[in-house]
């Protein structure tokens, strides 16, 4: 228990984090356009229920996957219609939905507990997996796995290098210039939301068909809602530092697991509460690397300054607001 | 009152009611169909579940009393616009506090004592786990949602470590939780009927004091002026910062007590889900209620019935019962709408 392979460990935090990086990069995209989905735990239980339920009952994952990226994408429609076209609270309408999901997920999902359902494994690509480091750690995984690997330099792409991403971050960055400009802003939140709450149906699908297989009350991807929406705060809203984010949270929840066996008095849901705390201290930490002060006090320090320029990021001018053109 | 009760006349609202009731109705019918279950059947067992005899009314008071204490706490830190989701850890902290007074005083003379300092301990629990939320805000720059999750999750966890390490049972610690107290050292109900006098008593002096608080002084208009613009009150000389730390003090310390009083009257001992999801179910009363005080101990009081009622539901007609949650959500979601789409 207490040598680890790194290779092995590596591969482990790709295959762990697959389902968080998807809901990470579906959440950095709604509120790139200005909208928070806080309705993503609830979407993960409810979609991976819908995932599990179908996948088993018609034999086929690829089914199972679709329903579950429909489910996380109502959800977000739902999100997106209240807070975008009829004005209310973005927050109350996701926690209201979160809890509700979280609920239907149980409530629906009762004849399809503890049962054992088909599992998406590992797909190895051909000939490259031989490839030395590279291939175990990237190229011996699973289906959704891959999905997530390869959405992260797509999602940067799409953002930062596309007339279509710029015209997203417009919106969530000043709803009313990009409205002036001839933009539909309402229509065009409201599709990222619905586009974003995919990948978030998607990660509740990995969560029960691949990384955590089965369902049941608890399913074990409780609380992960919370982290990814956390995560994306920590990534500065940029997705490649998110998706760094969620990497670095499985392998804190990895680190859990073994040090669990080094003090086994300690219950295991301590353990499984560690990387909340950790969470909030690295905002802290990003908080004060954005202060001005810490700034100019960093800039004798190349390590510093590196750290601080690393941590930094801000959030779309216009997050939470809803823009309601006249 | 609730927010489309407001500002209008008669007919629209009723037909705002009857939208909303029908809009309930039907979603939940449409999830029991999905479910494969009778849908008047579980509406028949959720009512008679509830307020089908005088115990069950009991029962019923006995869950809104902490609801409506969450619900008291979470009017001051609506009032200054924060999301106190981490009431639920304020609960949790609140109960790990007033077991610790307990649990000091298994020996003491004086148990009527022991209980008034149990509560005075749960207060002073919440309080500081929301102070805590409160600076990480104010100093950290952490955004109270996050923050307050992450105190939840800290405190669950502590729970937990409590239960199993330091506080478990003589011989090997259990989910069930800690020792149960001896019978002194528990809240008094009334008669044969689980019901605590004391306990509606201390609810109804938390909703006159936040109505009192929040509506009649200084510091009610404070939290109001800062809530629906912070700028303009820092102009007027009021510091947001001291305010957001006080107003997370008095709803920790409302949270607390409801924490205390489940150790003291209902569980008698710790248990890892001390706070039986209150807090959060708190956060929909008060949104419901548009948040004002006297529209929320009748939701407080209805939603309460149906958590009480949907316990029976997995026995009589073997449906898990989230059913509850499920009407709770829908009902907000379609106000939501109707008060959206009349804006």
């Amino acid at each position: 228990m207490t040598d680890l392979d790194l290779t092995v460990l590596l591969a482990s935090i790709v295959a762990g984090a697959a389902p968080i990086v998807l809901a990470v990069l579906g959440e950095t995209i709604s509120e790139k356009g200005g909208v928070i989905n806080l309705s993503l735990d609830g979407s993960i239980l409810l979609s991976a229920m819908v995932a599990f339920a179908i996948a088993f009952q018609s034999d086929n994952l690829f089914l199972g996957f679709a329903g579950g990226a429909l489910v996380g994408a109502m959800m977000a429609a739902l999100v997106g219609f209240f807070s975008v076209f009829l004005g209310q609270s973005q927050v109350a309408v996701g926690f209201v939905l979160t809890l509700t999901a979280r609920d239907l997920a149980y409530f629906l999902g009762n004849p399809y507990a503890r049962l054992y359902g088909p599992q998406a494994g590992v797909n190895p690509i051909p000939w490259l997996q031989d490839v030395p480091v590279l291939g175990p750690i990237f190229l011996h995984q699973s289906v959704p796995a891959y999905l997530s690997l390869l959405l992260i330099p797509f999602a940067w792409w799409y953002l930062y290098k596309t007339p279509m991403g710029l015209r997203l971050r417009a919106i969530g960055e000043h709803p009313e210039a990009a409205y002036a400009r001839g933009t539909n802003t309402r229509a065009i939140q409201f599709w990222y939301t619905v586009v974003g709450g995919l990948l978030v149906g998607l990660a509740g699908a990995t969560f029960s068909l691949c990384t955590k297989t089965g369902w049941g009350r608890p399913q074990g991807a409780e609380g992960t809602g919370w982290i990814a929406l956390a995560i994306v705060i920590f990534g500065g809203w940029h997705p490649v530092k998110a998706a760094l984010g969620a990497y670095l949270f499985a392998f804190l929840q990895i680190m859990g697991i073994h040090f669990q066996g080094w003090w086994p008095s300690v219950p295991a849901q301590v353990f499984q509460v560690a990387p909340f705390p950790l969470m909030i201290f690295t905002l802290i930490v990003m908080y004060l690397a954005q202060k001005g002060s810490t700034r100019t006090s960093s800039r004798g320090s190349p390590w510093l300054r590196g750290a601080v320029r690393i941590l930094s990021g801000s959030a779309p001018a216009g997050l939470g607001r809803s823009f309601k053109p006249e | 009152m609730l927010p489309f009760l407001e500002n209008s006349r008669p007919k629209e609202l009723l037909i705002r009611v009857l939208f909303i009731t029908v809009g309930v109705f039907c979603l939940t019918s449409l999830v029991l169909l999905v479910a494969g279950a009778p849908p008047w059947p579980a509406f028949y067992h959720l009512f008679v579940g509830a307020l089908g005899s005088w115990s069950k009314l009991a029962q019923v008071l006995m869950v809104w009393i902490p609801l409506t204490l969450c619900a008291c706490g979470l009017l001051y830190s609506f009032r200054i616009g924060l999301w106190n989701i981490g009431v639920e850890g304020q609960v949790v902290a609140g109960a790990i506090a007033s077991t610790a007074v307990l649990r000091f005083g298994v020996e003491s003379g004086s148990p009527s004592l022991m209980i008034v300092m149990a509560f005075a301990g749960g207060m002073l629990g919440g309080s500081v786990w929301a102070i805590l939320a409160g600076f990480l805000k104010t100093k950290g720059g952490v955004n109270e949602i996050f923050g307050g999750l992450g105190l939840n999750f800290v405190a669950q966890g502590i729970t937990l470590w409590l239960i199993f390490g330091p506080w478990k049972r003589p011989g090997v610690g259990s989910m069930s939780g800690t020792e149960v107290f001896p019978e002194p050292l528990w809240l008094p109900t009334f008669l044969s009927a689980r019901l605590s006098p004391a306990g509606l008593v201390l609810t109804v002096l938390a909703l006159v004091v936040a109505a009192w608080v929040l509506n009649r002084t200084r510091l009610g208009l404070a939290l109001k002026g800062i809530g629906s613009n912070p700028k303009a009150a820092y102009l007027h000389g009021l510091n947001p910062s001291t305010y957001f730390i006080l107003a997370m003090g008095l709803a920790g310390g409302c949270a607390g007590l409801a924490g205390a009083f489940q150790v003291t009257g209902v569980y008698h001992r710790l248990i890892p889900v001390i706070s039986s999801n209150y807090g959060y179910l708190a956060l929909l009363v008060v949104m419901l209620a548009n948040y004002r005080v006297w529209g929320s101990p009748w939701i407080a009081f209805f939603f309460a019935c149906l958590n009480v009622g949907s316990i029976q539901l997995p026995i009589v007609l073997k449906l898990d019962s989230s059913l509850s949650g499920i009407i709770q959500g829908a009902l907000v979601l379609t106000t939501l709408l109707v008060y959206g789409v009349r804006k």
